[in-house]
């Protein structure tokens, strides 16, 4: 598959901003200024409310067509309200699980692999969401 | 613009930091256990229910505990500091006021943003989203002063048709509930007081709101003069004389003028943690949690946002200014990103337990004997000298190494290896 360059991320520290990016106040910034002069941090891309973001594990194969594999670290956001659609972490029988989440025809939440069964909600149970997954951070190569 | 406090307050909240990640624990009774596993130090709704009592030694309420199947938690004061962050991260972006008073409690400024909803709405806002990001449940309470919304919170946790938000700004209604309050349940009147209070013939918080401010002074304290005011609606409680919280200590404040560089902001970190051990000491108190705080201004469009905050739990419990400085500044490290304009900083010193007498004693000389310091130094040079150490009596050092937390929950926000396993 084609794969895009796009910037070189940072050494350790995260978020390196260099300190004469606040010199440019006399002048014009230019818009684009930000984004040459400072390194590239992955929070930065995969959360968007740190107060409201957790990080789980994922455990088993049941979303493996989603692209979640056991280990896998699933971003969850909970300030986001869940669509349908939404990949989601779900609180069902008093465990948490992370499956897709649909509303029509009816409140399911689907596996993403055939070998496993769906979970259909029934009308009126409280289905209760702790979050949307937003990214999963897979390793590809194992220690 | 005349103050209007929101008290905001998660419920039971070490509780529900335990209940976050484990949802079958949801209307169960939880109790968590102080360091050691001790005693009992919080309690969930269910456990109350249940008739356990707050801060009981474990070995007595075991047999209740066992026969209602209650579930048993060391306390884990990462993943409660960890949460409790979030919580004030969240209520600093719902409002640009916003006193941290305890781990679980901040005061927010609500003047000036009641012009578009009413402040029952505000406070549902407030509550309805620290439970969304967050995940934890909290009751607000709103009042023209911090002693009435202390009260309106409490009410609002009380009876369930508030759903969770009392509105205390009108004079009648301040009233009705300071009729039904018992003067003991007052923010600041302790149990010496109050007990005095009674003898007095003053019973409720009513009673003690009809009193002369001055005469009471008289014969009791500032605090006291201060308390009858506020209860009659006039603010005049800052947060430098708060009364203190008794299971944190926090200083932390926002920046006149914003600080960019790490020695400045380090120094102000250190000034906190100096200002909260000498409070500790004031208070006879060892504390064993640190955490330390930075953040960026969420309201400034100019700024990019940064907020982080970091905790650590200390070997030994200490009310040593340099064991604390210690750990904090070590945290601050952990934290500290250049290329930020801070707005605000806060030290917060958690897991209290009292010093004990005979320690509370040789360090109460620090400030009237020339020879404390000289001691501290003294034990200080042996301690690193890696020859020797030695340590008060009081401290415990062989029990507290091992420390006893048998049923500890993960780490589940704060470690890579303990994350929530999720099927």
């Amino acid at each position: 598959m084609p794969v895009d360059k796009i910037g070189s991320s940072g050494e350790c520290q995260p978020l390196d901003i260099p300190m004469f990016l606040e010199s440019v106040a006399a002048g014009f910034p230019s818009p684009a200024s930000d984004y040459c002069e400072r390194t590239l941090d992955l929070n930065e891309l995969c959360i968007q409310k740190p107060a409201a973001t957790y990080f789980v594990r994922a455990q088993g194969d049941s979303m493996i067509d989603v692209g979640i594999f056991p280990g896998d670290v699933i971003v969850v956001d909970r300030s986001l309200t869940a669509r349908h659609g939404d990949v989601v972490i779900a609180s069902f029988n008093g465990e948490l699980t992370v499956k897709k989440l649909e509303l029509q025809p009816q409140t399911r939440l689907v596996a993403m692999n055939s070998t496993h069964a769906d979970i259909v909600v029934p009308e009126g149970a409280e289905l209760e969401i702790f979050g949307v997954a937003t990214n999963v951070i897979h390793s590809l190569r194992k220690p | 613009m005349k103050p209007i406090y929101a008290l905001v307050d998660c419920n039971n909240f070490y509780a529900s930091c335990e209940r976050l990640f484990q949802p079958h624990l949801e209307k169960q009774p939880v109790v968590v256990l102080s360091n050691n596993d001790g005693c009992v130090v919080a309690r969930s709704k269910e456990s109350k229910a249940l008739g356990v009592p707050m801060a009981v030694p474990l070995f007595k309420v075991r047999p209740l505990l066992e026969k209602h199947n209650v579930h048993v938690f060391s306390s884990n004061y990462t993943l409660y500091a960890d949460i409790s962050s979030r919580v004030m991260r969240t209520l600093e972006e719902l409002c640009p006021v916003v006193e941290i008073y305890s781990i679980d409690e901040a005061f927010l400024n609500l003047a000036g943003m009641d012009n578009t909803s009413t402040l029952v709405d505000l406070g549902q806002t407030i509550r309805h989203t620290v439970y969304q990001h967050v995940g934890v449940p909290v009751c607000v309470g709103i009042a023209p002063t911090k002693t009435l919304s202390k009260l309106a919170n409490h009410g609002a946790k009380t009876y369930p048709a508030t759903n969770g938000v009392v509105d205390l700004m009108e004079r009648e209604r301040q009233q009705r509930l300071l009729n039904i309050t018992d003067v003991g349940e007052i923010w600041g009147v302790g149990r010496r007081t109050a007990e005095k209070l009674r003898n007095q013939g003053i019973t409720t918080a009513l009673q003690l709101s009809q009193r002369n401010p001055q005469q009471m002074q008289r014969r009791y304290s500032v605090l006291l003069n201060r308390i009858i005011r506020e209860l009659n609606g006039e603010p005049c409680i800052t947060l430098d004389d708060s009364p203190p919280s008794r299971q944190q200590l926090i200083c932390s404040r926002s920046f006149g003028e914003k600080i960019e560089d790490y020695d400045s902001l380090r120094e102000t970190v250190c000034e906190f943690t100096a200002r909260a051990s000498e409070k500790l000491r004031n208070g006879r108190q060892l504390a064993r949690l640190v955490q330390v705080f930075i953040r960026t201004s969420p309201f400034d469009p100019r700024d990019i946002c940064y907020s982080n905050s970091a905790s650590g739990i200390l070997p030994i419990a200490s009310h040593d200014t340099r064991d604390i400085l210690h750990m904090a500044t070590k945290l601050f490290d952990q934290i500290w990103k250049s290329g930020y304009r801070y707005a605000k900083a806060g030290v917060m010193l958690g897991d209290l337990c009292d010093a004990g007498n005979h320690q509370a004693g040789l360090f109460d000389a620090n400030h009237s004997s020339p020879h404390s310091e000289e001691l501290m130094q003294a034990m200080d040079r042996i301690n690193h000298s890696g020859r020797g150490h030695v340590w008060l009596g009081s401290q415990r050092p062989d029990k507290d190494w091992f420390m006893t937390r048998s049923h500890l929950s993960p780490a589940y926000t704060t470690r890579w290896d303990s994350l929530p396993l999720i099927k």
